[in-house]
């Protein structure tokens, strides 16, 4: 039961993620709904990699007595939760900056009021 | 080993990593000159041309080709990228570079009162080698990395006109779009990688199991890429990306929604295809959910096709009312795909037991005419933003109330834009006809309905582009009289388009046995897709 509970978190975290971007009005907490999606699926690759008792996967420091690859915490899902961080700062730095320009010609956050894109 | 060999050896690599490089280096060489800009930009996607020129040869020739980045050999710990390049990955790729070159002509121009251009270009070259990248992976991971290329620097592009609030909306929807949709992706990646502990889609082909947690993978998957490719409910963020954005990155997003849709495609017809186009006997059962995703997706075909032309019909921004044709068009490739699901049947011999099941023929002829149509959708449509580019750089307008009598100032551009009007509108003897006839045909043999609504698509869209032609081309003379000719590397633009779109549309037989073929093939073939990686040594 104690293994599940951090998949419990992720589904938590996506469907937080997602209520605050559909149903938000701010601007910045629809960009914090995103990122908790990602710190949702984040949380789900690291997941996947633990392995109980593992050690770090660190090929060249293993400790005396540990099989390789037997006893390590998977290494792949951990190098792709890597790569989807970095990912993960440019939509937002971009996303940000893109509210920023938003803000400056409307002067609000409020999303029903900028809205000038219907039909 | 010639020079040429190895040229062919590494294409697979070169041709994302050129413009990936020249996306860094134009803001060194822009330091020298204006113009230096925008010609190494051309020369850099010239250079990816030849390659994949070069890789187009090589693989209608010998087949499959593999590239792999890291191990060679699968000892322990095996750390490797894979690139599978077969003739569909070809057949995309030569689309998104032919529309890439075409916007840097066009940008020539277009863009020259702008700052900031070598921004501008270092976005374009970025958002094609996402595209490559994204066409030419054989690794489920690195296709998601290459997605998040694609969506980060084409909202950005949308963006790229950030003193208007419009385009930096657009913008800001576009990447929430693909960044909402991008993370699905990542999530079900996680879910398969979890299962089958594997990241390369031919092993994770090989090893699927239809579990449910693939079922839940499968439609997170599809969805989010459909969403990404613009398909009917999801499609509310294309007609602001495309009409806000400037017509050369316009072009570059016609490009990188195809780029989604060939994520479906790969989807269900390489990671999922040992269900979808295996005919084994133990694959009954899942036979209804196979035909029932045809008909959900074949509704919401005709719901695009029917929405997007009733849309289209009633905008007065032209640039608006041509991306929701686009919708449309998008609608009339995701029917090829449907009326292929649906056409899978199960043979019961007198007794009531099932004897074989078999993909009837309509099936694949309805699989091809989609995948014509995806080359046709990305022509037409192309020239036709083209031209609105052009309308809007002359005279600064972009709605149709304000616009007539083009015709007497711009002959070149209103021949363009009749050529586009007709291919669009599926009138032979051009291109859209040839794809549509396709599509009708087959989809008439699976129910008469789906090809009435087909082709009441296509006459809607010819009423909507000869009320087009009405309102910008004919009638009295602006009364703003800055109205001049349109530049030269416009027409030349254009001009590479419509004569793609007439050669084709003279000689479809030509283009179909040696390209279309070749592509669907390669997308039915799903063994070879998957021997290629696992037989074939690598």
């Amino acid at each position: 039961m104690i293994y599940n509970i951090p998949y419990l978190v992720v589904v938590g975290l996506i469907l937080i993620g997602l209520f605050a971007v559909m149903f938000k009005r701010n601007l910045i907490k629809i960009v914090i709904g995103v990122t908790l999606i990602e710190s949702g699926v984040n949380l789900f690759l690291i997941t996947l990699g633990f392995r109980k008792d593992g050690v770090a996967p660190i090929f060249t420091g293993l400790p005396e007595g540990v099989n390789y690859p037997a006893d390590m915490a998977l290494p792949v899902p951990q190098a792709l939760t890597l790569t989807s961080i970095v990912i993960g700062v440019a939509v937002l730095a971009l996303m940000l900056s893109m509210i920023i320009h938003l803000y400056r010609h409307h002067n609000t956050l409020d999303v029903s009021k900028i809205r000038r894109l219907k039909e | 080993m010639s020079i040429l060999d190895t040229f062919v050896a590494h294409a697979p690599a070169l041709i994302v990593a050129i413009p990936l490089l020249g996306a860094f280096l134009v803001q060194l060489v822009g330091r020298l000159h204006e113009k230096a800009k925008v010609v190494f930009a051309l020369l850099t996607i010239l250079l990816t041309n030849c390659f994949l020129y070069l890789l187009t040869y090589d693989v209608f020739t010998n087949g499959i080709r593999t590239y792999i980045f890291g191990n060679a050999d699968l000892t322990l710990p095996v750390v490797r990228i894979l690139f599978e390049v077969d003739a569909m990955s070809i057949y995309m790729a030569l689309i998104s570079t032919t529309l890439i070159l075409v916007a840097f002509i066009f940008s020539w121009v277009y863009m020259k009162d702008n700052t900031g251009l070598d921004k501008f270009y270092t976005l374009m070259l970025l958002l094609t080698a996402g595209m490559l990248g994204m066409v030419f992976t054989g690794d489920i991971f690195n296709f998601f990395v290459f997605l998040e290329i694609t969506g980060i620097s084409s909202a950005a592009l949308v963006a790229f006109w950030v003193h208007k609030a419009e385009a930096v909306e657009a913008g800001f929807k576009y990447i929430l779009i693909s960044a909402i949709g991008a993370l699905f992706v990542l999530f079900a990646i996680a879910l398969l990688y979890g299962q089958y502990d594997a990241l390369n889609i031919a092993v994770l082909a090989q090893s699927i199991q239809f579990t449910f947690l693939d079922k839940i993978a499968l439609v997170i998957l599809l969805v989010s890429l459909a969403m990404k490719a613009g398909l009917f409910p999801m499609h509310m963020w294309l007609p602001d990306s495309y009409s806000r954005a400037p017509a050369p990155v316009t072009i570059g997003l016609v490009a990188a929604t195809l780029a989604s849709f060939y994520g479906v495609l790969r989807v269900i017809f390489s990671l999922y295809g040992g269900i979808y186009s295996g005919t084994d006997l133990a694959l009954l059962s899942t036979l209804t959910s196979t035909k029932f995703m045809g008909s959900l997706l074949i509704g919401l075909a005709l719901l695009a096709i029917l929405v997007g032309v009733i849309m289209a019909l009633r905008q007065t921004d032209l640039k608006r009312l041509i991306a929701f044709a686009a919708v449309a068009e998008i609608g009339y490739m995701f029917l090829g795909i449907g009326t292929w699901m649906a056409a899978k049947t199960v043979h019961v011999d007198p007794d009531g037991i099932a004897t074989a099941i078999s993909i009837l023929p309509y099936g694949n002829l309805a699989l091809q005419g989609g995948i014509f149509h995806l080359f046709n959708d990305a022509f037409d449509i192309g020239l036709l933003f083209l031209v609105a580019g052009v309308i809007f750089f002359v005279t600064k307008e972009r709605s149709l109330d304000n616009l007539s009598g083009l015709a007497r100032h711009m002959k070149a551009t209103t021949i363009f834009f009749i050529i586009g009007l007709c291919a669009v509108a599926g009138l032979p003897p051009l291109n859209g006809f040839a794809s549509k006839l396709l599509l009708y045909e087959s989809t008439f043999q699976l129910n008469p309905i789906l090809g009435i609504v087909a082709i009441v698509g296509s006459i809607l869209l010819l009423a909507v582009f000869v009320k087009v032609f009405y309102a910008a081309f004919m009638g009295p003379d602006l009364i703003k009289t800055n109205v001049h000719k349109e530049p030269r590397s416009m027409i030349i633009a254009m001009g590479i388009l419509a004569a793609v779109i007439i050669i084709i549309g003279l000689f479809p037989d030509l283009f179909l046995t040696h390209f279309v073929e070749p592509a669907t093939d390669a997308l039915l073939n799903f063994s070879s897709y998957t021997n290629a990686v696992l037989i074939g040594g690598v």
